[in-house]
C-alpha cells in the first residue's frame, strides 16, 4: 500500500470510536433509566457514523477492494489500534460515564487539532465530528457531577470508576509510528501536546464534582500497538458475530 | 474558503421539494437544507447531500428517495455524499421551522439559548402544543440523534426539541 502510514493512521482514530460506540451499544435495552439508555446509545450512533467516514476514507486509501465493513468486522485482534481505555468493560453506569468522559475530554481536544489537518477529507470529518461530540462531553461530564455529587454511594463508585480507569488515561498521549510519520506530514496531530491541558481539564471537573484526582505513576498502554486487554476478544466475539457466522452476509 | 450557499437547478427544485425527511415526514429534504447542489451534466443529475449527523440513518433513504424521485421526472441522477462545510440547523429554513413546529417538534434555538437549555436548565423552549415556555428538559438525547426530549410542566405533553448544531 502506497499510503501505509495514513491508512493506520485513520484506523488509529477510528478504532477508539469504533470500539467505544460498541461498548455504549451494549447498554441498548439494559440502561439505568430510559433517559440515560437512549443517551447512550445515541452516542453510540454517533460514534459508528463517524467510524463509517473514516473506514470509507481508509477502503479508498487501501484501494484493494476492501470496503468499510470488512475493516470493521474481518480484522483480528491484534489488528485493531484502539486506545486500552475505549474497551474497558461497562462494570456499571459509574464505569460507563467515566470511560465516556476520561475519552470525550481528550476526543474533543483531538478533533479541534485535527480540524487543521492539511488533509481535507481528514478536517471535514473532524468538523462535522466536533458538534456530536460536544453533546457527548456534555453529557458524560454532566454525569460525573451529578454521581460525584451525589449520594454517598453514588460518590464511592464514581470513585472507584475513576480511581480503576486512570492507568489507562496516559497512552491516549503516546505516539505509534503511523502518527509520528503523519505529525510530520501536518495530517496528524501531535497528541503529546495535548497532554497538559487534558489533566488540568479533567482535574477540574473532578474536583468540581467533590472527586480526588488519582495519584499514579504507573500506567497500562499497549491498545495502539494491537496489546489488548482481556476483555477485547469478549468484545470482537459480539461485534463480529454476524461475518463469522454468515461470512459476506449483507443487512 | 467555506461556501455555505447552494447550487440547485431550478427545474431540479420543485422535484426535490417532494422529497421528505423519512424520520420527519412533514420536512422536505429542501427545507431541512441537506441537499448543498443539484445540477444537470451530460443528462445526468448529480446531487451533493450533507448528513445532518454522522451516523443518521436516513441519509441512505434520502439518497435513494432523491433517485426516485428524480426517476420518474425522467432524469438519471447519482447522489454524492459530502461532509464539509458541515450542516447546521441555520440551514433549516423558515418553512421548515414552522413545518417542525405544527408536527410537534420545537425548533432549534440559536446556540446561546441552546445551552442555556440543555446545560443550565433555563425554561425558555416553547411546548408545540400549548406554547407555553414552562417546560423543562428530560434527556440531552431523544428519539433520533438530533433531538432531545422536553416535557411541557403546563400541559404535561412530553416533546421533541430540534437541538441547535453550529
Amino acid at each position: 500500500m502506497k499510503n501505509e502510514n495514513l491508512y493506520n493512521y485513520i484506523l488509529g482514530i477510528a478504532d477508539n470510536s469504533l470500539i467505544l460506540g460498541q461498548r455504549m451499544g451494549e447498554l441498548c435495552g439494559h440502561g439505568p433509566s430510559l433517559e440515560t439508555d437512549i443517551a447512550c446509545t445515541n452516542i453510540s450512533l454517533d460514534l459508528f457514523g463517524q467510524v463509517r467516514s473514516y473506514f470509507q476514507y481508509a477502503s479508498k486509501i487501501a484501494g484493494d477492494g476492501r470496503t468499510e465493513d470488512d475493516i470493521a468486522m474481518l480484522r483480528k485482534e491484534r489488528e485493531y489500534k484502539n486506545v486500552l481505555l475505549a474497551e474497558q468493560p461497562n462494570t456499571d453506569f459509574a464505569y460507563t460515564i467515566g470511560r465516556q468522559f476520561l475519552f470525550d475530554v481528550y476526543h474533543l481536544a483531538f478533533l479541534r487539532e485535527l480540524q487543521k489537518s492539511t488533509d481535507l477529507t481528514l478536517s471535514a470529518i473532524a468538523n462535522k465530528c466536533i458538534k456530536e461530540v460536544s453533546y457527548h462531553e456534555r453529557f458524560s461530564s454532566d454525569w460525573v457531577k451529578r454521581l460525584g455529587d451525589g449520594t454517598e454511594e453514588s460518590h464511592q463508585k464514581m470513585q472507584n470508576a475513576i480511581d480503576d480507569l486512570w492507568t489507562y488515561t496516559d497512552e491516549l498521549f503516546h505516539q505509534t509510528e503511523a502518527d509520528k510519520a503523519m505529525v510530520a506530514e501536518g495530517i496528524g496531530v501531535d497528541v503529546t501536546k495535548l497532554k497538559e491541558a487534558y489533566y488540568k481539564n479533567v482535574s477540574e471537573l473532578l474536583e468540581e464534582a467533590t472527586l480526588k484526582v488519582p495519584d499514579l505513576k504507573y500506567f497500562q498502554k499497549g491498545g495502539k500497538e494491537g496489546v489488548h486487554t482481556e476483555h477485547m476478544g469478549y468484545l470482537l466475539t459480539d461485534l463480529q458475530y454476524m461475518q463469522r457466522a454468515y461470512p459476506n452476509m449483507e443487512w | 474558503m467555506t461556501t455555505t450557499e447552494q447550487n440547485i437547478d431550478t427545474i431540479l427544485l420543485s422535484i426535490l421539494e417532494k422529497v421528505s425527511d423519512p424520520e420527519i415526514p412533514v420536512l422536505s429534504i429542501m427545507d431541512m437544507g441537506v441537499v448543498r447542489s443539484a445540477v444537470i451534466i451530460d443528462n445526468v443529475v448529480k446531487v451533493e447531500i450533507t448528513p445532518t449527523y454522522s451516523g443518521c440513518p436516513a441519509m441512505d433513504v434520502i439518497g435513494d428517495d432523491i433517485k426516485k424521485a428524480l426517476k420518474e421526472a425522467g432524469y438519471n441522477a447519482e447522489v454524492d455524499l459530502i461532509l464539509h462545510p458541515a450542516w447546521t440547523t441555520d440551514w433549516i429554513t423558515p418553512r421548515g421551522r414552522k413545518a417542525l413546529e405544527n408536527y410537534g417538534i420545537a425548533a432549534p434555538l440559536d446556540a446561546e439559548a441552546d445551552k442555556d437549555v440543555l446545560l443550565n436548565g433555563k425554561r425558555i423552549v416553547k411546548c408545540p402544543q400549548c406554547k407555553s415556555t414552562n417546560t423543562k428538559l428530560v434527556s440531552q438525547f431523544g428519539s433520533t440523534a438530533c433531538k432531545a426530549q422536553f416535557q411541557c410542566d403546563d400541559c404535561q405533553e412530553p416533546f421533541d426539541y430540534f437541538k441547535c448544531l453550529k
